[in-house]
C-alpha cells in the first residue's frame, strides 16, 4: 500500500515538474509577476514529492515488501536493515530515484536560500532544473520504474543485495558521489540563465560560486569514498583503477575544480566570462555523460549496472537536448558577451587560465581515453584498448606544469606581476622543496626512486609556496597573528584546497612507489616477514554471518617483540546469490597500512595469504579531506551572507518605499 | 569571426561524440565481432611467460581445440575468472594464456599463488601480438579450433554460466 503511494507521488512529481519547467519561465518572458512567484513553490512542492517516493520505496525495502520487481532483486530478507536502506540505491532503479531526490533537494535549497535573487533570475535557474527533473522523472517512469510490481506472482524471498555492496563506504559513496553530480546542475542553471538574460557579471559569478563549492565537495569526498572502498572491499588493494565508472565521476571533478577556480577570476576581475560559462555547462554536462556511459552499457565495465538499450536511447537523446540545447544557445547568445578587464601576459590571471587549460586538458585526456574504444570501433578500425598505463603516463606528465604553476597562482598578483619580484620566492620555494624532497625521500626509501621523490618534492612546493603566500599578507606592523586573522574564510579556504591537494599527491606518490606486495602459502602458526615487520598466522576457522558463511582468519602482526595489531581476514560466502567476497583485515596508520586478505584454499589448513604493505596510502584520502574542508571554509565566507543580508534590506526598504 | 567560431567548436565536438554514441548503442560491445573469426591465429614472436630466453610462436601452442585466454594481473576481473579456468583445466580443457601489458615477475607469482591453468603462457609486455588479435581489455578469451582458426571470442570473464550456456558447445564443435 505504502508502496502504491510513493508510485503515485512519483507520478505527480513528474506532472508538477513539468509545471515547473513551464510557469516559471513563461512568466519570465512575459513579466508575469505571479507566475514567476510559482517556482519556488512548485520546487519545493517537486522535492516533498520525490522525497514521499523515495521514503516509501525505503520502506518497501524495510518491510521486505518483494511484491516490488525491484526489491526482489536486490534485497534479502536476511540482510540486516541498515543494508536493505543501502539497497534502495544499489541499483539501477532506485540509484535514479535518489539523483532525481539529489537534484530537487538542490532546487528546494536554491528557491530557499537564494532570496537575494532578482526573481527573473530564479525563475529562470529553477525552470531549466526542473526541466532536468523532467527528463529525469520521465525516464524512470517509462523505461526504470522501481515501482513495478512482480504482482500477482511474487518470490517468498529476495535475490540479495550484490554483496560487493553490503558495506559501510558504499553506503555513503553514492549518495555523496550523487549529490555532486547532480550539484553541478546548479551551476549549469545559472549559466543558462546567465545566457539567456545575456546579464553575465560579477554578481552572476558570485550567486554561483557557493553551489559550485557544495557540488564539488561532494563529488571530492564522493570520489574518495569510491576510492576508499575500492580499496578495503575489493580486497585488492588499489585505490583507483580507470574503470569507466571511476572516469564517469572524475571527468566532472576536474571540470568543477576548473570552474570554481574560473569563478573566481569571473568574480574578482570580471574576465573569461564566455569559459567560465562553457566550464558551468561541461562541468554538468560530463556528469550526464558519465551517466549515459555507465548506465546505456556502450562501454563494458568492471562495475557496470544492467544495461539495456532502450535506456541508452532515451539517456542519449535527452543527452542532445540537454548538452546540444545548452551549448547551441552558448554559440548563439555567447557572441554577445564581452569581458571587460585587462591584464599582463605575467599576472595571475594569466596563472589562474593555465591551470584551467591543463585541468581541460586532462578532462579530455579522460574522456578521450574512456570513450576512445568506442570510436575506434565503430570508424571499423577494429577494438582496441586503452588501459591505466596511458592514463598513468598522461597523468604524470600533466601533473608537473599543473603543480609548479598552482603554487605560483597565489603568490602573483592580479593584473600584473612582475617577474623580479616573483623570482627570488620561486627560486627559493623551488631550492627548498627539491632538496628537502630528496632528503625525506632518502630518508624513507631510496632516493633513486624518481615518482617518489618528484611526489615529495611536488608536495613540498605546494607546501612552502602556500606558506610564503600567507606570510605575504602580513603587511605594515601587524603582528603575525593579527594577519592571520584577517584573512577571508575564503582565503584559508584556497589555502586548505591546495594543502589537501599536496597531502594527495604526496601518498599517490609513495604508495605507488613503496607498496609491498607479498602472496604466500600460509598455515596457521606460520610467520611471515612484511616490510619490518612479522606477520604470523594465528587460526582459521568457519564463520556465520546474518546471510553468508564462510571462513574467517586472524593475523597478529609483531614489531619485534611488540604486538603491534591484530587482524581478522574473511572469504565469505553469500547465500542467496552464491558469490564469494574478499574482507580484507587491514590495519590502518597515517604513515602505513598493512593489509592481510584471504586468497584461495590450499588443501587442509593452509590458504594463500595476500600481504601488503601500503605506505601513505591514508593521506590520499585524507587530502581530499582537507581539500572539501578548503572548500566548505569558501562556502563560509562572509560576502555571501553580507549580499544576502544587503539586499535583504534593500527589498524591505522597496517594500516599504512602495 | 573567430569568437563564433570557438563558440560553435563545443557544440561541433559534441554533435560528433554524439554520434558515435548512437551507433555504439546498436552494437553490443560484449559481442564484438572480432574480424579474426574464420581466420587463422595471426603469427607472432614473443618470449614464454615462465621461461623468458624461450621465443614462442604461433606453432607452440600445438594443436587446437584450445583456448587463447588473455589476462592480466592489473585486472580485477581476471582474478575473478581465475579458479573456473583451473577448473576447466582440470577437466582436460587446454588453455593457452596471453599475459597482457604485465609485469612478468607479478604474473609469475599470481600463477605460483593461484594455480596455473595453462599449457603455455606468451608474455606480450607490449601488447603487438594483442592489437593483432584485436583485443579490446582484458579478459579475453578466443576459441580455436583443431585446424588453428579462431572460431569465436568472448568478451569478459569466462565463467559456470557463459560456459555452460555457450562456450562449451563451441569448444566442442571445434574439437571436430
Amino acid at each position: 500500500m505504502i508502496a502504491e503511494w510513493g508510485h503515485i507521488a512519483q507520478i505527480l512529481a513528474l506532472i508538477v515538474g513539468v509545471l515547473l519547467a513551464i510557469i516559471p519561465m513563461v512568466g519570465s518572458y512575459r513579466g508575469w509577476l505571479n507566475w514567476m512567484q510559482m517556482a519556488r513553490p512548485l520546487a519545493q512542492l517537486q522535492f516533498l514529492l520525490v522525497s514521499i517516493a523515495f521514503v516509501a520505496l525505503c520502506y518497501a525495502f524495510v518491510q521486505d515488501d518483494f511484491t516490488l520487481s525491484y526489491v526482489a532483486q536486490n534485497s534479502n530478507s536476511k540482510l540486516p536493515w541498515y543494508y536493505k536502506v543501502s539497497a534502495v540505491w544499489g541499483a539501477h532503479e532506485g540509484s535514479l530515484l535518489l539523483w532525481i531526490l539529489m537534484l530537487c533537494g538542490w532546487q528546494a535549497a536554491v528557491s530557499v536560500f537564494s532570496r537575494a535573487l532578482p526573481l527573473v533570475a530564479i525563475a529562470r535557474v529553477v525552470a531549466v532544473m526542473g526541466m532536468i527533473s523532467v527528463g529525469f522523472l520521465a525516464f524512470i517512469q517509462f523505461t526504470s520504474n522501481p515501482f513495478e510490481t512482480l504482482l500477482p506472482f511474487y518470490p517468498v524471498d529476495g535475490r540479495d543485495l550484490n554483496p560487493l555492496l553490503q558495506d559501510v563506504g558504499l553506503i555513503m559513496h553514492p549518495p555523496m558521489l550523487y549529490m555532486g553530480y547532480v550539484g553541478f546542475a546548479v551551476a549549469f542553471a545559472f549559466a543558462i540563465a546567465a545566457l539567456l538574460s545575456g546579464q553575465l557579471d560579477a554578481a552572476w559569478a558570485r550567486w554561483s560560486r557557493p553551489w559550485t563549492l557544495a557540488a564539488w565537495i561532494s563529488l571530492t569526498i564522493g570520489i574518495a569514498l569510491g576510492s576508499w572502498w575500492a580499496y578495503y572491499e575489493l580486497g585488492w588493494g588499489g585505490w583507483w583503477f580507470w574503470d569507466p565508472v571511476e572516469n564517469a565521476s572524475f571527468m566532472p571533478w576536474l571540470a568543477g575544480t576548473a570552474l570554481i577556480h574560473s569563478l573566481a577570476v569571473c568574480e574578482k576581475r570580471g574576465v573569461f566570462k564566455l569559459w567560465t560559462v562553457l566550464l558551468a555547462l561541461s562541468a554538468f554536462s560530463l556528469s550526464l555523460l558519465g551517466t549515459f556511459l555507465v548506465r546505456s552499457g556502450v562501454l563494458v565495465s568492471v562495475h557496470a549496472f544492467a544495461s539495456d538499450p532502450s535506456r541508452g536511447l532515451f539517456i542519449l537523446a535527452f543527452l542532445f537536448l540537454v548538452i546540444g540545447g545548452s551549448l547551441t544557445l552558448f554559440a548563439w547568445k555567447g557572441a554577445a558577451i564581452r569581458s571587460r578587464g585587462q591584464y599582463d601576459l605575467m599576472s595571475r590571471e594569466t596563472l589562474l587560465l593555465g591551470n584551467n587549460l591543463l585541468l581541460v586538458t586532462a578532462t579530455l585526456v579522460v574522456l578521450v581515453g574512456t570513450i576512445w574504444p568506442l570510436i575506434h570501433k565503430e570508424i571499423g578500425w577494429g577494438t582496441i584498448s586503452v588501459g591505466p598505463p596511458f592514463f598513468n603516463l598522461i597523468f604524470s606528465i600533466l601533473i608537473v606544469p599543473f603543480v609548479f604553476v598552482l603554487g605560483i597562482g597565489p603568490l602573483a598578483r592580479w593584473r600584473r606581476q612582475p617577474m623580479a619580484q616573483l623570482r627570488q620566492k620561486i627560486l627559493f620555494a623551488l631550492g627548498l622543496s627539491i632538496s628537502a624532497g630528496l632528503v625525506l625521500n632518502g630518508v624513507f626509501g631510496d632516493v633513486e626512486h624518481f615518482h617518489a621523490a618528484l611526489g615529495v618534492v611536488m608536495g613540498l612546493w605546494v607546501l612552502i609556496c602556500t606558506i610564503q603566500e600567507i606570510l605575504a599578507n602580513q603587511r605594515g606592523n601587524d603582528s603575525l597573528m593579527t594577519a592571520l586573522g584577517k584573512l577571508s574564510r575564503s582565503h584559508w579556504g584556497m589555502v586548505f584546497g591546495h594543502l589537501g591537494f599536496a597531502i594527495s599527491i604526496i601518498g599517490i606518490a609513495l604508495t605507488s612507489t613503496y607498496t609491498t606486495e607479498t602472496d604466500v602459502r600460509m598455515q596457521p602458526g606460520d610467520t611471515q616477514p612484511l616490510a619490518g615487520y612479522t606477520v604470523r598466522f594465528d587460526r582459521v576457522g568457519p564463520l556465520q554471518g546474518p546471510n553468508y558463511r564462510g571462513t574467517g582468519g586472524d593475523f597478529s602482526v609483531w614489531d619485534g617483540d611488540k604486538h603491534v595489531a591484530q587482524l581478522h581476514a574473511e572469504k565469505r560466502q553469500y547465500l542467496a546469490s552464491g558469490s564469494v567476497m574478499t574482507e580484507a583485515a587491514i590495519d590502518a596508520g597515517l604513515f602505513r597500512d598493512l593489509f592481510v586478505a584471504l586468497g584461495e584454499p590450499l588443501g587442509g589448513d593452509a590458504w594463500a595469504v595476500r600481504l601488503h604493505y601500503k605506505p601513505f596510502v591514508r593521506w590520499i584520502w585524507l587530502g581530499a579531506l582537507v581539500m572539501s574542508f578548503g572548500g566548505a571554509l569558501s562556502i563560509c565566507d562572509r560576502r555571501y551572507r553580507l549580499a544576502r543580508r544587503r539586499q535583504q534590506s534593500q527589498l524591505k526598504a522597496q517594500e516599504v518605499a512602495g | 569571426m573567430n569568437k563564433r567560431i570557438f563558440l560553435l567548436l563545443p557544440l561541433l565536438a559534441f554533435v560528433a561524440v554524439g554520434v558515435f554514441f548512437y551507433s555504439a548503442l546498436f552494437s553490443d560491445p560484449r559481442e564484438l565481432e572480432s574480424a579474426l573469426v574464420g581466420k587463422p591465429v595471426p603469427d607472432f614472436q614473443l618470449p614464454d611467460l615462465l621461461n623468458p630466453q624461450q621465443q614462442t610462436d604461433v606453432s607452440s601452442f600445438g594443436e587446437g581445440p584450445y583456448l587463447l585466454n588473455v589476462w592480466a594481473t592489473w585486472c580485477p576481473t581476471c582474478r575473478a575468472e581465475h579458479e573456473f579456468l583451473n577448473t576447466l583445466a582440470a577437466q582436460g580443457v587446454k588453455i593457452v594464456g596471453l599475459n597482457y601489458k604485465d609485469e612478468p615477475t607479478k604474473a609469475r607469482r599470481w600463477l605460483a599463488q593461484l594455480g596455473d591453468p595453462y599449457v603455455l603462457n606468451v608474455l606480450d609486455y607490449e601488447g603487438t601480438f594483442a592489437i593483432d588479435l584485436g583485443v579490446y581489455g582484458a579478459p579475453e578469451t578466443f576459441i580455436v579450433d583443431r585446424q588453428g582458426v579462431i572460431q569465436y571470442r568472448h568478451v569478459g570473464d569466462v565463467n559456470v554460466r557463459v560456459w555452460q550456456e555457450k562456450l562449451a558447445d563451441l569448444y566442442r564443435q571445434a574439437g571436430e
